[in-house]
């Protein structure tokens, strides 16, 4: 368990002020212009030996995205863009520290545009955070008063803008590339890649997009060297990260803790337990709507780390626990995922445009039981064509809880195809 | 250069080139719904995907850059089943309406669902159904068909440079739409009935008029314009069903302007199909020989600085070769190619060609126009012009019309006064001609077409010499032509001889004594009010404004329906064939001339096409080459002087009423009141 003096969110419930004052008081802006002395190579180089992987979803390490850009520029400049969209179900960790600790966000821009030799920094903020989106710019402001950002940003001598551009409400902006879209003006769409935006990012420059959650801890980490961060954890999947565990618990929370936590720990210590004890849980999606769900049996002893929830074929995604104990009608819950997804699909390619439609529907049918048995395979199958086939990972997205689903609770989908055949006979 | 196994065989492809093209070149065929080269990539159909080692999932070939030593598999099981895959989600939505489809037989979802689908669909739910939209008078939409590749709104807001397609909603809701189901503001709108894989975008005046497997092809050339686009006319018996452009990358690449491909229903209205007479002051019908003898009867005794004949836009160099061999038999030297009274010099070729060629404005650096709408005179070399501004470093200005191109043009003036100032040097817009290494102009028939257009024509040349435009290995100047017919006019000599009258003195003459017998041969663009008491002879298609006047009309052919000759504006002899007969008595306009010669006491040395051609061939040379251009040489020409304070005007005031053809037209009627600029409301007597 996470010990409080290693916790990096020491305001995630909002019990002291968002501002530039209380924040310096957390130990924000704390020697940022001797960290930004020390050097690029430095900065990559302490984030690379954190071990830091992306806390967006993909688990890709933030220190080698970091080195990707170009270390010499060819007249674009280049861009640092904050990914604040945070619209995966069941995840609320980006919110929180944009309302409650903003100045960790900034002050990580800094260093991280810094670190790329960013001229800005976009923060695109989903557009129902519209208090989230007050506060960060009311911070922003503070921190352009006090000299923190903007011209000589901190007295570095080095020059750099964050703007706050609100998003509409689609969850596919959420994508970095169909961000990247939006955020020029456009349709949110995927973009095909290659090229990857840091070659052709916004407005066809240099781009990195980096998840709210990554950019805030990296202030802390270079602040309490790499080695503090990499000693918490498990190799390869070190540091602190924001929990967020809702459902079916007794005290749905979010919180900050040691990335492994075995996961009947994380709810038990910190969200009171599953409603109705431990035996009364049915099923945990532990990293987002998109990660496939996993069973109470493996609920019992799986670790809340990247490769330990990729063992058992889940993935942490963003880490937002989804707890559902015995009351839940499992395969509806996925049914509604499955909507989602239909809803939220871009329409661009052929596979999830079309393949979302047919999974929604067949899950319907599902929830009900009327379905022959062999279109549960048939279903899977169809998932499987759509993963991995379409620009973007929302294919992918949409086609895991499906397959989760089937992989765990298959005798519970036959079981009501037998019920309704049994009711249609008689 | 990259190089790459496909399939276990080595390829080696340009750098830029994509994992799709390095396939196509190992001969390993790919499929695809989306990807169309003409375009920018989209990658949404996912039709294309295939293996790549080293690779986790599938990569969409098409958006894929071919890299060094990459190893790419089309034919694995993986593939297969991705091809399976892809293929049965494009299905489950689509109505599988093929029998009453007009995109049957010639649709790429059916020929590659039968290639690479599975047998039988999955699906057991309710289809996605589409309202339909209203994209004008020229796209049918069934839009339950659409796969949503974007190909019709890549090319839009790419090729034709309008916005005024796009996808609306999102995920299956997704809908091509024209906004607000108003028609495509385009002269290329067309192009996106070829372009649609499925029948989703049909051709309305086309719709369930035949199946493509019952038409006989005829390859040819369109003569709406001076482009010359390359065109396929598809006939069933003796009617024309419809007409698809033919790839040429020189001249319209693969598309064809709205014109030449929709105006074809006017084929078929308001045709002349048999030889009239005036008696009484009416036209009575009359056969071949009264026809003849009419004019054998006023001819006679005629002296022949009294005859005048007049060159129409459509005309085939065959005909006006004869027709001029026919006037210079009959003792005269009054004839003209051009209707419009151009101030074009025949004399020196280059000064009446497209020198830089089509293909030759994507070498191009910067470029002035002078009195063109390029956009309504010749669509296709606009979308060049386009295509080239797209690239990058192309700086454009205009003096005359200030029209919407689709691309930014610098409009410096609206007439002479600009011109003046830029001939002299005193224009800032000269620094950027003469800095560019391959500078290009064009001259539209609005500058020549005037009373003054000897001293435009002069201070156009001027501008190009001035400007290194005349150099080794590259000519920038540009005269842009309207009329189909100019071209091979000019070659041929149809002007006025020694001592003749041209266009307007032919006119003048006819009002006001000295021509007695006008031969309108096909021109109706000219004024006829002013034709006086002149007898006139009309050989042409269609009963337009020439036949109105006519004291004897002699029923032609119309360009469907001869082998003939066609010079466009870069000066490219080109070929027409026959795909269909002239209706009733009319005949081929050059046997006409020839049977007229006969009867009027001169008969013609020729009595048959290779005969006729290998004369054409004595008068100008390049005639016999075709789909070659023969570059002229350089010259003086143009005479300076004053120049009239009027602005510069296009020709073409409504792109869809410019020949007798279009204005037959029922379509193009449409368009024009549609599409068209009309400030004018229409009153309670339209339609």
């Amino acid at each position: 368990m996470l010990r409080d003096e290693d916790r990096i969110f020491t305001n995630l419930y909002g019990y002291q002020s968002f501002g530039l004052e209380a924040a310096r008081k957390r130990g924000d802006w704390d020697g940022t212009k001797e960290m930004l002395e020390k050097g690029v190579d430095w900065i990559v180089s302490e984030m690379k030996e954190s071990g830091l992987r992306g806390r967006g979803g993909a688990g890709f390490p933030t220190g080698l995205k970091w080195s990707f850009m170009p270390k010499e520029t060819d007249g674009r400049p280049s861009y640092l863009v904050v990914n604040a969209d945070e619209g995966e179900p069941g995840t609320c960790k980006d919110r929180e520290i944009m309302r409650h600790d903003p100045h960790k966000l900034i002050e990580g821009c800094l260093i991280a545009g810094f670190a790329m030799n960013a001229v800005a920094a976009y923060i695109y903020i989903r557009g129902e955070f519209y208090r989230e989106a007050e506060a960060l710019q009311t911070a922003i402001d503070e921190a352009y008063d006090a000299g923190l950002i903007g011209r000589n940003a901190c007295g570095s001598g080095y020059d750099f803008d964050v703007y706050v551009h609100r998003g509409m409400g689609a969850y596919i902006c959420g994508e970095e590339t169909a961000l990247i879209e939006s955020l020029e003006g456009k349709k949110g769409q995927p973009r095909l890649k290659p090229p990857f935006p840091a070659n052709v990012g916004v407005w066809g420059c240099p781009t990195t997009v980096n998840n709210v959650e990554s950019i805030a801890v990296a202030p802390t980490i270079l602040r309490r060297g790499s080695g503090w961060f990499a000693g918490i954890g498990r190799p390869n999947n070190t540091g602190t990260k924001l929990f967020c565990i809702s459902g079916h618990v007794n005290n749905p929370c979010n919180v900050e803790e040691e990335m492994g936590i075995p996961l009947k720990e994380l709810l038990e210590k910190h969200a009171g337990g599953v409603r109705g004890g431990w035996d009364n849980l049915l099923a945990v999606i532990p990293g987002g709507s998109s990660v496939p769900v996993l069973p109470k049996s493996i609920c019992d002893t799986v670790l809340m780390d990247f490769d330990s929830l990729k063992e058992v074929q889940s993935g942490l995604g963003t880490a937002a626990v989804i707890v559902m104990d015995k009351s839940t009608d499992i395969v509806k819950a996925i049914a509604r995922l499955s909507k989602f997804y239909k809803h939220e699909s871009c329409g661009q390619c052929t596979p999830c445009r079309e393949g979302t439609g047919w999974m929604w529907r067949v899950m319907e049918r599902l929830v009900v039981g009327e379905a022959e048995k062999q279109e549960i395979d048939m279903l899977l199958e169809v998932s499987k064509q759509i993963e991995g086939h379409t620009i973007c990972a929302l294919g992918d997205a949409a086609a895991w809880p499906v397959q989760g689903l089937i992989r765990h609770f298959r005798p519970e989908i036959e079981r009501r195809i037998e019920a309704n055949t049994g009711s249609r006979a008689a | 250069m990259p190089t790459l196994t496909v399939d276990g065989k080595e390829v080696t492809v340009e750098p830029g080139a994509t994992v799709l093209q390095a396939c196509e070149e190992a001969g390993a065929e790919i499929p695809r719904f989306c990807y169309h080269e003409r375009l920018s990539i989209a990658g949404n159909c996912r039709m294309c995907l295939v293996e790549m080692e080293k690779a986790p999932k599938p990569v969409a070939s098409c958006a894929m850059p071919a890299g060094d030593g990459m190893v790419i598999h089309t034919n694995t099981e993986t593939v297969k089943k991705a091809r399976e895959g892809v293929m049965e989600f494009l299905l489950i939505n689509h109505p599988l309406d093929c029998p009453i489809c007009d995109q049957g037989g010639e649709c790429d979802l059916q020929d590659q669902a039968m290639a690479y689908g599975r047998g039988s669909s999955r699906f057991d739910e309710n289809k996605r159904a589409v309202e339909e939209k209203y994209m004008g008078p020229l796209v049918k939409t069934v839009m339950t068909r659409c796969i949503h590749c974007m190909r019709c709104v890549r090319f839009s807001s790419e090729i034709a440079g309008v916005d005024d397609m796009g996808a609306v909603g999102r995920g299956e809701d997704t809908e091509i739409t024209t906004y607000l189901e108003k028609a495509i503001a385009s002269e290329l709108s067309g192009n996106v009935i070829d372009l649609c894989p499925v029948g989703a975008l049909t051709s309305k005046p086309y719709a369930f008029t035949a199946r493509s497997w019952e038409l006989r092809k005829t390859e040819t050339v369109d003569v709406h314009d001076a482009v010359g686009s390359n065109i396929r006319v598809d006939t069933r018996g003796r009617e024309v069903m419809r007409v698809l452009p033919r790839l040429n990358e020189d001249v319209n690449e693969e598309w064809l302007s709205d014109k030449g491909r929709f105006s074809y229903d006017g084929l078929k209205r308001q045709r002349l199909d048999r030889p009239y007479v005036r008696t009484n002051g009416k036209l009575a019908p009359a056969t071949w020989d009264e026809a003849f003898a009419a004019i054998a009867g006023k001819l006679a005794g005629l002296d022949g600085s009294k005859i005048g004949a007049i060159a129409g836009d459509l005309a085939c160099t065959e005909s006006m070769k004869a027709a001029k061999d026919l006037m210079t038999a009959l003792g005269s030297t009054n004839m003209d190619c051009r209707q419009d009274g151009a101030a074009l010099d025949p004399s020196c070729r280059a000064s009446y060609l497209f020198n830089t060629t089509i293909a030759g404005i994507e070498e191009a650096d910067a470029c002035l126009l002078i009195g063109t709408n390029p956009r309504h005179e010749a669509a296709l070399i606009n979308a060049r012009l386009r295509k080239r501004w797209l690239a990058g470093g192309f700086p454009i200005a205009s003096v005359g019309p200030d029209a919407d191109l689709t691309y930014k043009v610098d409009h410096l003036g609206d007439g002479t006064e600009t011109l003046s100032q830029l001939a002299s040097g005193h224009h800032p817009f000269i620094e950027t001609l003469k800095n560019a290494e391959r500078p290009m102009l064009i001259v539209g028939q609005g500058a020549l077409a005037r009373t003054d257009g000897a001293a435009v024509l002069a201070a156009a040349r001027k501008i190009a010499e001035d400007t290194g435009m005349i150099a080794d290995g590259w000519n920038g100047f540009n005269v842009l032509h309207t009329a189909a017919a100019r071209v091979g006019g000019l070659d041929i000599g149809f002007v006025p001889g020694e001592g003749g009258k041209g266009t307007n003195a032919i006119l003048e003459g006819a009002a006001g004594g000295g021509i007695d017998v006008v031969w309108l041969l096909g021109a109706d663009e000219i004024d006829t009010g002013r034709l006086g008491d002149a007898f006139v002879i009309y050989l042409g298609s269609h009963g337009d404004a020439g036949a109105h006047r006519a004291d004897v009309i002699l029923p032609g052919a119309a360009y469907t329906e001869k082998n003939a000759t066609w010079v466009n504006t870069e000066g490219r002899v080109q070929m027409g064939y026959r795909a269909a007969f002239p209706p009733g008595d009319a005949r081929e306009d050059w046997t006409i001339v020839r049977a007229l010669s006969a009867a009027v006491g001169h008969t013609l040395p020729y009595d048959s096409l290779p005969q006729l051609r290998a004369a054409m061939a004595q008068d100008a040379a390049h005639l016999a080459d075709a789909d070659v251009i023969a570059t002229g040489n350089w010259g003086t020409f143009g005479l300076s002087g004053d120049m009239a304070a009027e602005p510069f005007v296009s020709p073409v005031s409504d792109y869809y009423m410019t020949n007798p053809i279009c204005r037959a037209s029922a379509t193009m009627a449409q368009c024009s009141a549609e599409i068209g600029d009309h400030s004018e409301k229409a009153t309670g007597t339209d339609g």
